[in-house]
């Protein structure tokens, strides 16, 4: 008797499991078809292409007045919270409080001992120790944060452009631990109560995932230079560093760049004239 | 285990398992209805037909998502040539480009359904913006 | 055989219900936490991972640990082991399960977990590191019991367990590899870019786990009526006690590389971590603590009159555990970060909730122990009896 229940009860979930499984193979099987057969997905005719995008920022031309407007362009075109704002706390009662530190910057000033701290020079020119320089993700061609991230949330586009999927990032920080740059903010709190003004054609994010400059993907897929590049009065060049006949390879031809930590081999696409 | 422990057990538990549906016996509410704004009421079609929208639209967004993020494609070009706008909520021809309002159309089947889905922790409603 | 955790003293269900209290009390923090989102830790943009990783680092250490007595019973049938083997590898269970835990409560989004399973990333250390803490745990615990419940019935254990612990040996390495890789591949982060940052993790790693071990079994003699045995005890000693001259080998090779070369870059963290940078020096007790503990540890195992010393022998286990802790824990997280690639430092200092929850995960891991080891203690007094 024990014997024949115990085989019984082993056929019967096994069988279970087996019939169970057609099912789930079925629901994953169907997600990766289309659901609308026939329909294609395309460009806009005037989006901007590149083979492999690039941002050349020339010092000469940067002002501190060109990069505080820089900063604030990006912050509204992005929805970026500023925890010196002060929450409606009508709307926001409950909040918790501000810590400085866990802030988010796409690009940011720096001066130049914490942009480049590994061209460490005592007897820098005192113009270059007082300059205003941009840093922000240097969308590298070989990402340490790519390779790091476990789900691919962020990957590298075939056209150069690091993204972050932020529907799929779990938010576990490796990729911030793994950036050489320190390009890479999380979100420790919903960003919501911070950000002014919410500009209507960008999401915001939510708690709990990473942000980085997105090279303003959104605004290339419709024509428009990156918001940064826009109100830089030239100080930012953006182009395609594979196409020898670009603006930005002739400004990288005809002067002398540098680009952040070049000796970790990341490759970085963010070039620098002094 | 005493059997008086054990009965007792089983009817807690069925009472607990049934406890839902007990206690919305006797209330009726009638089918959600999304409002058609007179933009979308205008455009005829939605990417697919109604029922395929209701069923499938997380799928659709879904595939959006990678084609958009991933791909670098913004347009969607269905079967019958019609053209849309590859976004859940921002410009004219976004779902809520058309479907004016999350509260009158999202938002009526969602909160019917006892849904909450967290786009809109991200995603923005234009129609909410008032700042 | 988990109905035995059912059936304990008055002592035993306080023990328990402290456990439950706390495991509540670490929940309720992480519910705040789960609502608000990470900003009620003390991490910043600059130091990203903190309190939680640092333990999940240190407990894969503990976990990895108890391949220590598996190897010489397993493989080479040291008999002194026989009594032991158990306990290792359930406190492996436990530190896995604390592990596991520790990552959840760090993750920003712990509802989509499962994408690292939906879109898995072979270039990606943190899915390995997924597969293989998973295997382990599954393999200990499938062995564990399986050769227990055969103890309990006086039988042999099934064929099938044999391959798996032979494959749990190198699982074992493997777990304590990846995480160690998950450091030292980052090109960004200076402190933690060493080829030796593997070997040191398991060195520390074979020197905390034997410790813990050891003093679980203090705990079990006192608490029940099986004996692991002085002679498996001082054997564990003596491989805690290469172990820590290992591992501060190993420092010592980082320090002698950082130092002679004079990189500023390398230096930096040392320096932040050893004597303090820019006035910031919050980790700087700590650290010199840790060494101090590990060498005195070292004295106290090395010398045999020290090492055979019964009421000695919990004290130098507690410090080197606590030691190995520091060095392993936040020194190694703090190292790392600070100071940030942009040569800035933010400091770290993990909140009361940071604690709290931490406190919660610790409390579930020794829950988790304390009913594995009731299991096995009572089959085992059952046996001999």
């Amino acid at each position: 008797m024990k014997k024949s229940r115990r085989n019984f009860l082993k056929v019967a979930g096994i069988s279970a499991l087996g019939i169970g499984a057609i099912p789930a193979l079925k629901a994953v099987a169907v997600a990766e078809s289309q659901s609308a057969p026939h329909a294609i997905e395309m460009k806009r005719k005037d989006a901007l292409i590149a083979k492999r995008w690039g941002m050349v920022i020339d010092t000469r031309k940067l002002t501190d007045e060109i990069a505080d407007e820089i900063v604030k362009t990006c912050r509204y075109a992005h929805n970026i919270p500023d925890f010196h704002n002060k929450p409606d706390r009508k709307k926001y009662p409950n909040l918790k409080p501000v810590k400085f530190n866990q802030e988010i910057k796409w690009i940011w000033e720096e001066k130049y001992e914490h942009a480049f701290p590994d061209k460490e020079n005592e007897f820098l020119a005192e113009k270059f120790r007082k300059l205003t320089f941009l840093v922000t993700c240097n969308q590298c061609k070989y990402p340490p944060c790519v390779q790091a991230c476990p789900t691919q949330a962020t990957f590298k586009r075939p056209d150069g452009i690091v993204m972050i999927d932020f529907h799929r990032c779990i938010g576990c920080r490796f990729c911030m631990a793994a950036c050489p740059f320190g390009s890479r903010s999380f979100n420790f709190r919903d960003p919501r109560p911070f950000i002014e003004k919410i500009d209507p054609d960008y999401p915001t994010r939510t708690r709990g995932v990473v942000e980085k400059c997105d090279f303003c993907a959104e605004r290339l897929a419709k024509g428009k230079l990156p918001a940064c590049a826009e109100v830089s009065k030239g100080a930012i060049i953006v182009g395609d560093l594979d196409d020898p006949d670009s603006e930005i390879r002739k400004l990288i031809n005809a002067n002398f760049t540098i680009r952040r930590k070049q000796e970790l081999g990341t490759d970085p696409s963010v070039y620098y004239i002094m | 285990m005493n059997k008086n422990a054990i009965i007792t057990g089983l009817v807690v538990f069925i009472i607990a398992a049934l406890l839902p549906f007990w206690i919305n016996l006797g209330g009726t509410e009638a089918a959600p209805k999304p409002e058609i704004s007179a933009r979308a009421k205008a455009a005829g079609r939605c990417i697919l037909d109604k029922y395929d929208m209701r069923a499938d639209h997380m799928k659709l967004l879904g595939e959006w998502r990678n084609s958009v993020v991933r791909h670098s494609n913004r347009l969607y070009k269905t079967a019958d040539g019609k053209i849309f706008t590859m976004s859940l909520s921002t410009g004219v021809q976004s779902c809520l480009g058309c479907h004016e309002g999350k509260a009158k159309f999202c938002d009526k089947c969602h909160n019917y359904a006892a849904v909450t889905p967290y786009c809109w922790e991200c995603h923005t409603d234009p129609k909410e913006i008032n700042q | 055989m988990l109905e035995i955790a059912l059936k304990g003293s008055k002592r035993y269900w306080i023990w328990v219900i402290i456990l439950l209290a706390a495991m509540a009390a670490g929940l309720g923090a992480y519910i705040d936490q789960f609502n608000h989102g990470l900003t009620i830790t003390g991490m910043s943009r600059d130091v990203s991972w903190g309190f939680y990783i640092a333990n999940f680092t240190f407990l894969v250490g503990v976990a990895a640990g108890g391949v220590m007595v598996a190897i010489p019973y397993y493989l080479h049938d040291y008999e002194k082991f026989h009594k032991i083997t158990i306990l290792g590898e359930f406190l492996a269970v436990a530190s896995l399960v604390m592990c596991l835990l520790f990552i959840m409560v760090d993750l920003g989004q712990p509802v989509r977990v499962f994408n690292v399973l939906l879109h898995p990333t072979l270039h990606s250390m943190l899915f390995w590191d997924m597969c293989v803490l998973n295997g382990y745990l599954f393999l200990n615990i499938v062995i564990g019991w399986k050769v227990l419940e055969a103890e309990r019935n006086q039988v042999a254990p099934p064929k099938w367990v044999t391959p798996l612990i032979y494959l749990s040996i190198p699982f074992a390495i493997g777990i304590h590899t990846v995480t160690a890789y998950l450091y030292c591949g980052l090109p960004g982060r200076g402190y933690w870019l060493s080829a030796i940052l593997a070997p040191r993790f398991l060195a520390s790693a074979f020197a905390a786990g034997p410790a813990c071990l050891i003093l679980l079994c203090y705990i079990i003699k006192k608490l029940t009526k099986f004996d692991p045995g002085w002679e498996a005890m001082q054997t564990l000693t003596k491989i805690i006690c290469y172990a820590l001259i290992i591992n501060v080998f190993f420092f010592f090779c980082e320090v002698f590389k950082t130092y002679y070369s004079n990189i500023p870059e390398d230096k930096s963290h040392f320096n932040y971590l050893f004597f303090g940078l820019q006035g910031h020096n919050d980790m700087v007790p700590w650290m010199w603590t840790a060494y101090i503990f590990m060498f005195l540890g070292i004295i106290l195992l090395i010398v045999p009159a020290l090492r055979r010393n019964k009421t000695l022998l919990p004290f130098t286990c507690t410090i080197v555990i606590i030691g190995v802790w520091i060095d392993k824990s936040l020194g190694m997280i703090t190292g790392g970060f600070i100071p940030s690639p942009l040569d800035q430092i933010t400091q770290y200092t993990p909140t009361g909730e940071e604690l709290l929850v931490s406190l919660g995960v610790f409390a579930t891991g020794l829950l988790v122990l304390t009913i594995l080891y009731k299991i096995a203690t009572t089959v085992k007094e059952e046996v001999r009896g």
